[in-house]
């Protein structure tokens, strides 16, 4: 028997106090689905870096936007989507914070990070603009 | 837990003992007037104890390079020491843990420093 889907559906108000509040969210959901100690941190910091990115380069701090989480669990997987009301923005394009001239720059890793930490990553044009980020994690086997 | 940091001095180094968040907001901030007020008075010779640092985001690596280039434009080094694992496995991630010297005892960071 398959277990019900699981949505949680929250609106972020497009100020920096939303990302402690969105990475608390996820820690809780990220405890209760059994991930240990070193996943949750890697969830969280993704969430975290996402909300940060939604927030600063998408809605560029401006009130009049939201961002929108959206945290399911279905399949073995735990989805977290983010979605900004911003101009949206094409991955190819984002400096490599890797590559030698951006080394020690001292912004633009966030995304690095969501891709080293999560199972997977993708980044798409919100169905009404903005950039949607995806972020998935395989849920821990039961126990 | 939120970001506190306390500075002393040995042999006219400045080894910085850091605790807490180093994350978007007042710990980054903190961190940043912290090595500019540093710079200001002359003090470039600087170990950012991290042992105590329970937290660290992308805007606080970002602090840490910043700080790390402020200082060397100012004709001094920043090192670190006492990573924790997560502030480690930051690093390897950001290949910054080829850029910054980092020590495992205080000893050695001290010792490592050109004249």
């Amino acid at each position: 028997m398959t277990s019900q889907p699981k949505r949680m559906d929250v609106t972020l108000e497009s100020i920096m106090d939303s990302v402690d509040l969105a990475e608390d969210i996820i820690l809780r959901i990220a405890e209760a689905s059994g991930f240990d100690d070193e996943e949750r941190h890697r969830i969280g910091m993704s969430v975290r870096e996402g909300v940060i990115n939604a927030v600063t380069y998408g809605n560029h701090q401006n009130r009049d936007k939201k961002v929108f989480l959206t945290i399911e669990m279905n399949n073995g997987r735990l989805v977290i989507r983010i979605l900004d009301q911003g101009d949206g923005f094409v991955l190819a394009d984002v400096p490599d914070p890797l590559a030698e001239e951006n080394l020690l720059k001292s912004s633009g890793r966030g995304i690095l990070l969501m891709k080293a930490f999560m199972d997977e990553f993708a980044v798409v044009r919100g169905r009404t603009g903005g950039a949607e980020i995806t972020l998935v994690k395989k849920l821990p086997a039961a126990n | 837990m939120s970001f506190k940091a306390t500075a002393r001095d040995i042999r006219g180094i400045t080894v910085v003992d850091v605790s807490g968040r180093i994350t978007l907001g007042e710990g980054s901030a903190m961190l940043r007037e912290m090595v500019k007020d540093m710079t200001g008075k002359g003090q470039v010779k600087i170990v950012l104890n991290l042992g105590d640092v329970t937290y660290i985001d992308s805007s606080g690596i970002g602090e840490l390079v910043s700080g790390f280039t402020t200082v060397k434009n100012h004709g001094g080094e920043l090192k670190l020491l006492n990573l924790t694992k997560k502030v480690h496995d930051l690093l390897q991630i950001t290949k910054l843990y080829t850029v910054f010297d980092v020590h495992n005892d205080e000893s050695s960071a001290l010792g490592s420093f050109h004249s």
